[in-house]
């Protein structure tokens, strides 16, 4: 579903080697770097960890949304939210085959996923608790995620850009569907309008720390931008994000719990009020209400999937030996 | 008034329909209940696709009775449910919802090959799509029931165990197609997978006329909420 923007802790690998130097020359060229093309460690680590983070994304966002799939309202609804939930789960595994080509095993991403040190999008801390909140994830989480997904499809390391490409063209479709949701809900009954009006007011500050720290407090994209890692700043992207939703929020009628949110017209742009800062740092460190029930989810399901996985590797170990 | 309640008038005709329509519902959505709890992704993603076929047949069934498929599926009570009782037990373990996965598809895709030629052309349309998907739920299963049932001590003794749970379930399901022909598809893949075939013994009945077991109520309260709490709201 989506990729958090980082804060990348490596700094920039200054190698001066003459293959430093081949290497941004053929990224400053628009050039895709390939799995087995050389490139410097901290490339390698940077990518690494933001693919495998968004995988972990993926795999953990199943879990809120997959809270209404007995609930949905309708057959049809039913339906749609289990293929989405499906999909997110695919998005997770071609992600962490991306992840595979520069040298690290799944199993090990898994493992920093289960021990809490890798980390995946706050947003999915947060709990889904009505039927808007399917509709919202879909058309602002989603949304937000596009923002930052589609200049990665121009990512300089080719697997994860191919990966993106089929990604957003799924996400997008997300997104409409859950915007149709929104629509259904605000023109049915005042109890499904304020239904749609209580997720409103839950996700969207959320949804804009999706784009990650403010740009004075990112000091390290400047790397990323440079290898064309990244495309855009933080605030750049969640700004793009805030002038194609506010109009979308308008057009279904409801309100943006921002009361400092206006259009600037000198700029074209929808100025908005500050974001909770410490409440994102909060969340991240851990400290959100969902942070310990989406983990706890994964450790379970993975240890309780333990005697199945052994079950597969001796049935295919038996099946050598007979083969040999 | 909005509608809270639907009366069906259950000609033969509808009543096999729903029997079919709901075994197909209720399983899919115990199935569905794994999302994001199976031991491997790619099981994820396999368990989702065998409970969006399910749900699929079940509207395609429920839209040829002539009624709202919404109001068929969340507008009634337990009693008024067709489908058989295995469909509705817990997922148990992995174990559990592999076996039941493939007993019941086996049953189904005998019955999806000879609705085929059904007279009834909404019938045989809805067995010509589902009878490709049921083979593949069917071949799935196996392959699980065969490596679990093959595997370890522990993957064996728990496939022993929800086939020994399952089998006094197994009447209803074939009751609409030749036993003799299920047992030759089941037999085969027990013994590949080193699991003792259960006797031949009494059968657990009663979904079929809306005796149901304690858990159909448990999942409608939660599959209906919505529907129900919001009487006559479109979704």
């Amino acid at each position: 579903m989506y990729s958090q923007a980082l804060n990348t802790k490596d700094t920039a690998a200054a190698d001066a080697s003459p293959d430093a130097d081949r290497f941004q020359a053929r990224i400053d060229a628009e050039e895709r770097i390939e799995p087995n093309d050389w490139m410097p460690e901290a490339y390698r680590r940077t990518l690494i960890r933001q693919i495998s983070q968004h995988a972990h994304s993926e795999v953990v966002g199943m879990l809120p949304e997959g809270n209404w799939i007995t609930r949905a309202p309708s057959l049809r609804r039913k339906a749609a939210l289990l293929a989405k939930v499906q999909d997110e789960g695919g998005h997770g595994l071609y992600l962490y085959s991306a992840a595979e080509t520069l040298g690290v095993s799944r199993e090990e991403l898994t493992d920093q996923l289960l021990s809490g040190r890798a980390k995946y999008s706050s947003i999915f801390n947060y709990p889904t608790l009505s039927w808007a909140d399917i509709g919202t994830i879909g058309w602002l989480v989603d949304g937000a995620a596009i923002m930052n997904q589609i200049p990665l499809c121009r990512c300089s390391f080719g697997p994860y850009a191919r990966a993106m490409i089929r990604v957003c063209r799924e996400e997008s479709f997300h997104q409409r569907q859950g915007y149709e949701i929104m629509l259904t809900l605000c023109r049915g009954t005042p109890e499904q309008k304020a239904m749609a009006q209580d997720a409103l007011n839950r996700w969207w500050w959320p949804c804009l720390m999706m784009f990650g720290p403010p740009d004075t407090e990112s000091a390290h994209s400047d790397t990323s931008m440079r290898w064309k890692i990244k495309r855009f700043t933080n605030d750049a992207l969640r700004q793009k994000f805030v002038d194609a939703t506010v109009p979308q929020g308008q057009f279904l009628g409801l309100t943006f719990p921002d009361p400092e949110l206006r259009l600037d017209e000198a700029s074209g742009h929808w100025q908005f009020g500050t974001i909770d800062w410490d409440e994102f740092r909060r969340v991240l460190a851990g400290n959100g209400p969902c942070n310990r029930d989406r983990l706890t989810a994964r450790q379970k399901a993975h240890a309780e999937g333990a005697w199945v996985r052994d079950a597969a590797l001796a049935h295919a170990a038996k099946q050598q030996r007979k083969a040999a | 008034m909005a509608t809270t309640s639907i009366t069906i008038d259950e000609t033969p005709r509808i009543r096999s329909f729903l029997a079919l329509a709901d075994d197909a519902l209720i399983l899919g959505h115990r199935t569905s209940e794994w999302t994001g709890h199976a031991p491997t992704l790619e099981e994820e993603l396999a368990l989702a696709n065998i409970a969006l076929d399910l749900i699929g047949q079940a509207r395609a069934l429920y839209q040829a009775t002539g009624y709202a498929e919404d109001a068929l599926a969340y507008l009634r009570d337990p009693p008024q449910f067709r489908n058989a009782l295995i469909a509705e037990l817990p997922n148990g373990d992995f174990a559990f919802t592999i076996a039941r996965l493939f007993l019941v598809s086996a049953a189904s895709d005998l019955f999806w090959r000879g609705a085929m030629g059904a007279t009834d052309p909404d019938l045989a349309a809805i067995a010509a799509k589902a009878e490709k998907e049921t083979a593949y739920h069917v071949r799935h299963a196996a392959e699980w029931l065969i490596r679990l049932g093959d595997g370890t001590d522990e993957s064996h003794r728990r496939a022993q165990e929800a086939l020994d749970t399952l089998w006094p379930y197994t009447g209803e399901i074939t009751a609409s197609v030749d036993r003799e022909a299920w047992l030759a598809v089941v037999a085969p893949i027990l013994a590949r997978a080193t699991l003792a075939q259960p006797a031949e013994s009494w059968m657990q009945a009663g979904g079929r006329e809306g005796r149901h077991t304690e858990y159909l109520g448990h999942l409608l309260a939660e599959m209906q909420i919505l529907p129900r709490s919001y009487p006559g709201a479109a979704w």
